[in-house]
């Protein structure tokens, strides 16, 4: 385990007075790929806009590579981690897909002597969704998932350390979230901290190392996604669901926690010896 | 032989294309498939395959608020929706969208008087509304919040709220399109039994739906759409055992996938599709390996 990017310390967090949808926060997030679990209204949204710096800690603090959040602007912050909006048209309003991607890093590196520079790093961010064949087009004539993928290479192209996504798969087909799943690999090779909020438990078993679960503003469990998947009651308390091959393995009666099919498979050669 | 099955046909399609104004492509090619009365008909494909502009034109929605050219023709108990009265359409086919926030008229505050919106709009006599009102909020378990505001229920609550509103109506056709996949999982499951009690009701039920782990358990058939063509139209165990199923980009069940990466097919040559499919093969295999 590597050193803490995000530190989060006694954190609270109130819209209205003294009610508070994330209550006593003490977390902190590494290059470990992580998932953040809860249902509807557990607070997930709200946690991340704090890291974010778009809403101030009531109370407790969230350092971000070593800066209080308190102590920093949401355009300094900016440059160290991105947040990809579960709707993209909370976030696009260029008329062209060039463009919207160029937007965010012309503002940070607008010093930047290499005029290049910019147009050459919104380039590779489109290269990894796979969207650099619709330069000129308009964000709007893109698909959804088209559109999703836009809002994250808007992100990435800023090249910040951090990069959070919110439920990326919602209204995607299992095509698009193949390829979701391949680009946060994508940005974990590359040295990211990915945190990814989600409420598809196929796709946490398959992708995520760690899951921390959110239940009425609290962190109910946190650790090894297969740990955390293996505790049924937890699960069940935050009213989430099992993974179907952990479902499965638990109908089976198998010791383990099966995440992918190839751990199901193998598992499932040494219980049918066990059974002889 | 094939005139019998599409005049019994709850509702009928034959040769559908449909294209959106100054689209380039069209949606919709040459679609033709029938569907009996009471029968429950999931719609797959991959995004942009064609599914939502289906279900539009299986509302009618399309010509009435997309326009554009509609080719071959589209029945329901015989009549022509393109051009059937408005009224007689509202009775015959409800819709239920993919956000609940677009559905509920936003105009009521309180879950009872959004279910009545649509019956006042009907002109349903006021004793009839109350009673139709009373049995869709019991039968989504929605009747203790029918005073709260529609805003305070959870994701779950709003789209068993707009399923209920539509209901109420009396349709005898409902279409869902993608009506979980803004919900998280137990809105999910709450959702998906809201629609097996539809088809204990007889209503006939189209749904769109990527979670084909939930979607197999509920429908008698698939429609696999790729590009505005309908490749397919079969049982789900046909459908996911089709050697070129990967092409479509539509996925599979994980059950389905499991059992294919072990080559464990069912008695009747096709891969499992649902979770007790699944459990059945594999604790045979268990007993008799």
């Amino acid at each position: 385990m590597s050193d803490a990017v995000i530190k989060v310390d006694g954190l609270w967090f109130a819209y209205k007075d003294n009610e508070y949808v994330l209550q006593d926060i003490n977390i902190q997030f590494d290059d470990r790929p992580t998932a953040i679990v809860g249902q509807n209204g557990a607070g997930k949204t709200t946690f991340v806009k704090v890291l974010k710096g778009l809403l101030k800690p009531s109370k407790g603090d969230v350092w971000i590579s070593g800066t209080n959040t308190k102590e920093t602007t949401v355009a300094q912050l900016s440059k160290i981690i991105g947040l990809v909006f579960q709707n993209p048209s909370d976030q696009m309003f260029k008329s062209k897909v060039i463009d919207e991607v160029m937007f965010g890093p012309q503002n940070i590196w607008k010093d930047k002597k290499d005029k290049n520079f910019v147009y050459e790093q919104s380039i590779k961010a489109l290269k990894i969704v796979e969207l650099d064949n619709k330069l000129e087009e308009h964000p709007y004539d893109l698909t959804l998932s088209e559109r999703k993928l836009l809002c994250l290479a808007s992100v990435i192209a800023m090249d910040p350390k951090i990069v959070i996504l919110d439920e990326p798969t919602i209204a995607q087909d299992r095509f698009s979230t193949k390829k979701i799943a391949g680009i946060i690999e994508e940005l974990v090779k590359d040295g990211k901290v990915v945190l990814t909020i989600t409420h598809d438990m196929d796709f946490v078993a398959e992708n995520f190392e760690r899951t921390v679960i959110f239940y009425q503003g609290q962190v109910l469990d946190d650790g090894p996604t297969e740990k955390v998947l293996s505790n049924e009651e937890n699960v069940a308390t935050a009213h989430l669901e099992l993974p179907n091959l952990v479902r499965l393995a638990k109908a089976l009666d198998f010791k383990t926690t099966p995440l992918t099919i190839d751990d199901f498979v193998e598992e499932f050669s040494t219980y049918k010896k066990a059974g002889d | 032989m094939d005139n019998v099955s599409t005049l019994s046909a709850k509702i009928s399609i034959e040769h559908l294309t449909y294209r959106y104004p100054f689209a380039k492509n069209r949606s919709l090619e040459d679609i033709t498939l029938s569907i009996d009365a009471g029968q429950s008909i999931g719609i797959i494909g991959r995004n942009g395959a064609g599914k939502s502009t289906l279900c539009y034109t299986l509302s009618g929605l399309i010509p009435r608020f997309f326009h554009g050219k509609i080719e071959g023709s589209i029945k329901i108990d015989g009549e022509d929706v393109p051009t059937m009265s408005v009224e007689k359409l509202i009775r015959k086919v409800g819709l239920v969208l993919q956000n609940p926030f677009s559905q509920i008229s936003g105009a009521k505050m309180t879950v009872y008087e959004e279910v009545a919106f649509g019956l006042e709009n009907l002109g349903i006599e006021k004793d009839e509304m109350h009673e139709r009102i009373d049995t869709v909020l019991k039968q989504f378990d929605l009747y203790k919040k029918k005073d709260e505001n529609p805003f305070e229920l959870s994701g779950g609550q709003l789209q068993r709220l707009a399923i209920a509103s539509v209901l109420a109506l009396q349709p005898e056709i409902l279409i869902l399109d993608e009506p979980t996949s803004q919900l998280d999982p137990r809105g999910t499951t709450e959702v998906f039994e809201a629609i097996s009690q539809l088809k204990t009701l007889g209503i006939t039920v189209i749904i769109v739906e990527h979670k084909f782990e939930k979607l197999v358990e509920y429908v008698d058939k698939i429609a696999l759409l790729n590009d505005g063509k309908l490749v397919e139209y079969d049982t789900a165990e046909k459908i996911f055992s089709m050697p070129q199923i990967e092409d479509y980009g539509v996925g599979q069940p994980i059950y389905t996938a499991l059992c294919k990466r072990m080559g464990l097919k069912k008695p009747n040559g096709y891969y499992p599709v649902s979770f007790n499919e699944t459990v059945t093969l594999l604790n045979g295999l268990k007993m008799y390996e």
